[in-house]
């Protein structure tokens, strides 16, 4: 039996369990039950300084059950998989909803909604690595990162992690679905010295297939050049400037705005989004489309966390907000119905037309001219309800188009509608590491705290 | 047999000789030390909003980790199955680490009595389920009745009841039972169209008696209710932050996340054996100004961040870290200890089974000065006065950290004037400990609601100060 087998089996024994528990809920008065259940094994091996310091071997999961009786909810989770620790499990949660409160809005998702038979979403791509090749691809990575400038002194190692497992979910719909995936990555943090100056800063890949990540070489290439470029950094003087958000952080941005358009704040009156469907959230010319069914993509996903199915949809037109981000319960809270949210967005593709698609990096550092380039955020200053952002940033000073010094120790501070509206451009230097794929972002202007 | 050593090893069969056994058979590689690490915890939490329990989920967790190092080599491996099977099975991977050829000897196990800080009690049957109830309704009901501007209440109350015991090579054999509870609340208040949310809890290692208990003459769960509506009531008028350096007057209590992140996580062991932080290599030096005097202290009774053993089985202890300025030690963790050849500190923690322990902190703060705190205040031409705090972060290697205010005011000429909205205060740790220039006689310590993150691993933590002044930082308002 390969490890691949191995997860598979295990994923249809899960399955099996699943609906042990949901006869069971049943049994033991639940009028309605949902049990999810998601397991994640596998390899990482940390290197610094040439040798081998940490090798993990990965094995998490658990069950979560929630039932409904007479309106009331209640959850409990057991990692315990045992028949018995299933029924305690399960009477747990039949005890919890007797002294929670009947509630209108919550429930399974509607049955119409549900994904009963997912399409096969190509996720499952498992890598058969000794940890000896594992330790061999690390100490490359970090290797090659040495080896790019004596200012580069020390080091926080490479970190190789390879993870196969799986997800369930099902619920007294007669919903019993599951799918396997894997994720692979590999980074690298390096430490660079000059005078009483020491930066840290790192590179990284991640992907659905093994061979999908970068070279250990380049990603160790990559971390030392980032950190040899942050020596010598200087504070800025406290003025408004044209901000430019590079890719690999500006999905922060759109970070925000997920949480704005979110069900649970949008019922609970908690955003600065309020009220704003069908409004200009953004300008003219962006345009959010939300793909969930791209084969391999990190963030695709046939159904939602309540098994709902997922759909192509646009999230903003022409600046326009053409959706809420919902879930079952904050849907009937609003009195809409889901858009297969519960557990977060799907790959989201971010563009721009007309003037203000950017090109690529080099071209949007002209369009920038003179300003502030950020690299690095710092903190949580970002307030949902009315907007306010204030973070510790780093980066780089940019005059006429071309990067002059390294920037640390400031803030960048204004309200998430202004920002938003004072997008100018999107660059093509698209980052495809994560949920959220989008080129740098030109911000009009912001304040700059520093000197 | 105590009933943790019933609960996690004899009813899974698991006796001394097993312990020993698994341990032997990591040292037949050229091993230094291994442990075993048995953890089980039961989590419950309830929910308040809109006048109804919405939610309530109760979880059980249970597995061991087991640990075996070789020179600076960590293997590591775990299982949510504690049986004979399972142990030996984690151990044989974590074993891999190693070379062939060990001693195959270990140290005969030595069963600790520690002093304890906290009480070996369940948090979770301290109170009937129709109490915990109540207890949400009167929250709510109180916040309710402080303001009619009061439009959404959510209340929240959680316990966990966590039981522990540690297995070594080098004779260590130690239990702890870790009560934990936290009640918040958080209010949403709208006036002419303007929404803003206060929010307000805490939270200590005991049972759910603690928030009935009375401090100021006032049950600690009504506090909590109330502070969060004053706080959401003062950001309805709150004012936009200034732009750029000024003087900061930072409150007694919670503020002390000032000093778990500008010094705090640089003096964590592992960074410091690295050489990767901007604190290595100072022992002896002056790091701070001479005001400063800035401890580690997991031996606080019932607090948050105390442990009567850390996660290695060494007692929590009273750690002076910088005394009047000058660096005096890390916090250890025993493998960072023996690298570094120092005595391990009581700062081994680790979030679960599942995750290694490394250098934490526990609560962190620093010893009252001689100021009153209004002469504080008083010396300020301008600036700002920020009492209370939503969490920071830091840059270990370069110094930098954040930190994010959610209560603040302008200070004009020696007085505090309007509230301000939030604003991130960014600085360097060793120049803005190197800037306080005032320290009160007003130490007193967070309200028990920390929660420090490092390496994708969350542990509670406390934190606390005087009230102190820092001559120059920079705040990121929009003004």
């Amino acid at each position: 039996m390969t490890e691949s087998d191995s997860i598979i089996n295990q994923l249809e024994q899960v399955k099996i369990r699943v609906a042990q528990a949901l006869d069971l809920a049943k049994s033991l008065g639940a009028d309605d039950a949902e049990v999810s259940m998601s397991r994640q094994q596998g390899l990482s091996v940390d290197t610094r300084l040439g040798e081998v310091e940490t090798v993990e071997f990965t094995n998490d999961g658990a069950l979560g059950i929630t039932v409904y009786k007479n309106g009331c909810k209640g959850s409990a989770s057991t990692a315990d998989l045992s028949e018995k620790a299933l029924s305690q499990t399960i009477q747990a949660a039949v005890n919890i909803a007797k002294y929670s409160s009947v509630d209108e809005c919550s429930g399974l998702a509607d049955k119409e909604l549900l994904a009963m038979n997912p399409k096969d979403l190509d996720l499952f791509h498992p890598k058969k690595l000794s940890t000896e090749q594992a330790i061999e691809i690390a100490k490359q990575c970090e290797d090659s990162a040495m080896a790019v400038d004596k200012r580069i002194t020390n080091s926080d190692g490479a970190t190789l992690a390879s993870f196969e497992g799986f997800k369930v979910y099902g619920n007294s719909h007669g919903q019993l679905v599951g799918y396997p995936s894997s994720r692979h990555s590999l980074s690298c943090v390096m430490i660079a010295s000059e005078g009483d100056d020491m930066q840290r800063d790192y590179a990284y890949s991640v992907s659905r297939e093994f061979d999908g990540l970068d070279d250990a070489e380049f990603i160790g290439q990559q971390a030392s050049k980032e950190v040899l470029s942050r020596l010598n950094a200087q504070k800025i003087q406290t003025k408004k400037v044209a901000v430019m958000f590079r890719a690999d952080i500006a999905n922060t941005v759109f970070g925000h705005f997920i949480a704005a358009i979110s069900g649970g704040n949008l019922y609970r009156k908690s955003t600065f989004l309020l009220d704003s469907l069908g409004k200009k959230v953004f300008p003219e010319f962006l345009t959010i489309n939300e793909r969930p069914h791209i084969a391999k993509a990190l963030a695709s996903s046939s159904f939602d966390s309540e098994g709902v199915i997922t759909q192509d949809r646009t999230i903003i037109a022409n600046g326009d907000l053409q959706t809420y981000l919902l879930t079952s319960y904050s849907a009937r809270k609003l009195g809409l119905t889901t858009t297969g949210h519960a557990g977060g967005i799907h790959n989201w593709l971010i563009s721009a037309k007309g003037d203000a698609d950017g090109g690529d990096f080099d071209a949007m550092l002209k369009k920038l001219g003179t300003g502030f380039l950020v690299t690095e955020l710092m903190g949580q200053g970002v307030n949902v309800v009315n907007g306010d952002y204030s973070r510790g940033a780093g980066g780089f000073w940019v005059e006429n188009g071309e990067i002059a010094y390294p920037v640390s120790e400031v803030t960048i501070s204004g309200n998430l509608q202004d920002i938003f509206k004072g997008l100018v451009a999107i660059g093509t230097d698209i980052d495809k590491r994560g949920s959220i794929l989008t080129g740098s972002l030109l911000i009009d202007s912001m304040q700059v705290a520093g000197n | 047999m105590n009933n943790v050593e019933r609960e996690l090893l004899a009813d899974s069969q698991i006796d001394d000789a097993i312990l020993n056994k698994t341990l032997v058979s990591m040292f037949q590689r050229n091993v230094d030390f291994a442990d075993l690490y048995f953890q089980a915890s039961r989590h419950e939490s309830w929910m308040l909003e809109d006048g109804i329990v919405k939610e309530g989920s109760y979880n059980i967790e249970r597995g061991v980790g087991v640990r075996a190092i070789s020179g600076e080599k960590t293997g590591f491996a775990y299982s949510d199955d504690i049986s004979p099977g399972a142990l030996q099975k984690a151990a044989d991977a974590a074993k891999g680490i190693a070379n062939a050829g060990g001693s195959g000897k270990i140290k005969v196990f030595h069963r600790q009595t520690v002093s304890t800080q906290y009480q070996a009690i369940d948090p979770l049957t301290s109170l009937s389920q129709e109490n915990k109830i109540n207890l949400l309704h009167d929250m709510e009901a109180h916040a309710r009745a402080q303001d009619k501007r009061v439009k959404q209440v959510i209340v929240s109350l959680s316990g966990v009841y966590e039981t522990i015991l540690v297995a070594a090579s080098d004779g260590t054999y130690a239990t702890d039972v870790r009560p934990l509870v936290r009640l918040n609340c958080s209010v949403l208040v709208e006036d002419n169209g303007k929404r803003e949310r206060g929010s307000s809890g805490g939270g200590a290692r005991t049972d759910y008696s603690y928030f009935f208990e009375v401090e100021n003459n006032k049950a600690r769960f009504l506090f909590y209710a109330e502070e969060a509506v004053r706080i959401a009531l003062l950001n309805l008028v709150a004012i936009d932050a200034p732009a750029g350096m000024f003087p900061v007057v930072l409150g007694n209590g919670w503020p002390g996340v000032l000093l778990h992140e500008a010094v705090g996580h640089g003096l964590e062991g592992d960074f410091n054996r690295k050489g990767s932080s901007a604190f290595a290599g100072k022992i002896g030096q002056q790091v701070t100004s001479e005001f400063c005097t800035i401890v580690d202290d997991g031996t606080l009774v019932n607090r948050r961040g105390s442990i009567n053993i850390d996660d290695e089985g060494t007692p929590g202890q009273y750690n002076v870290l910088i005394e009047k300025g000058i660096l005096k030690g890390y916090m250890q963790d025993k493998h960072n200890a023996s690298l570094s050849g120092v005595k391990p500190t009581g700062n081994g923690r680790r979030e679960s089974y599942a995750h290694l322990p490394l250098p934490r902190m526990t609560n962190t703060y620093m010893l009252a000065g001689e100021h009153d705190p209004k002469d504080i205040i008083k010396s300020v031409k301008k600036g700002i006065y920020a009492p209370y705090f939503a969490g920071g972060q830091v840059d270990i290697t370069s110094g930098k950290f954040v930190f994010t205010t959610s209560e603040a005011y302008l200070i004009e000429d020696g007085e505090i004037t309007s509230p301000i909205k939030g604003a991130t205060l960014i600085g360097s740790g060793p120049e803005a400990m190197k800037n306080v220039s005032m320290v009160g006689n007003d130490l007193a310590l967070d309200a028990g609601v920390g929660v420090c993150g490092k390496d994708g691993q969350s542990i509670p933590v406390g934190v606390g100060q005087p009230t102190l002044k820092i001559d120059e930082m920079t705040i990121g308002g929009t003004q």
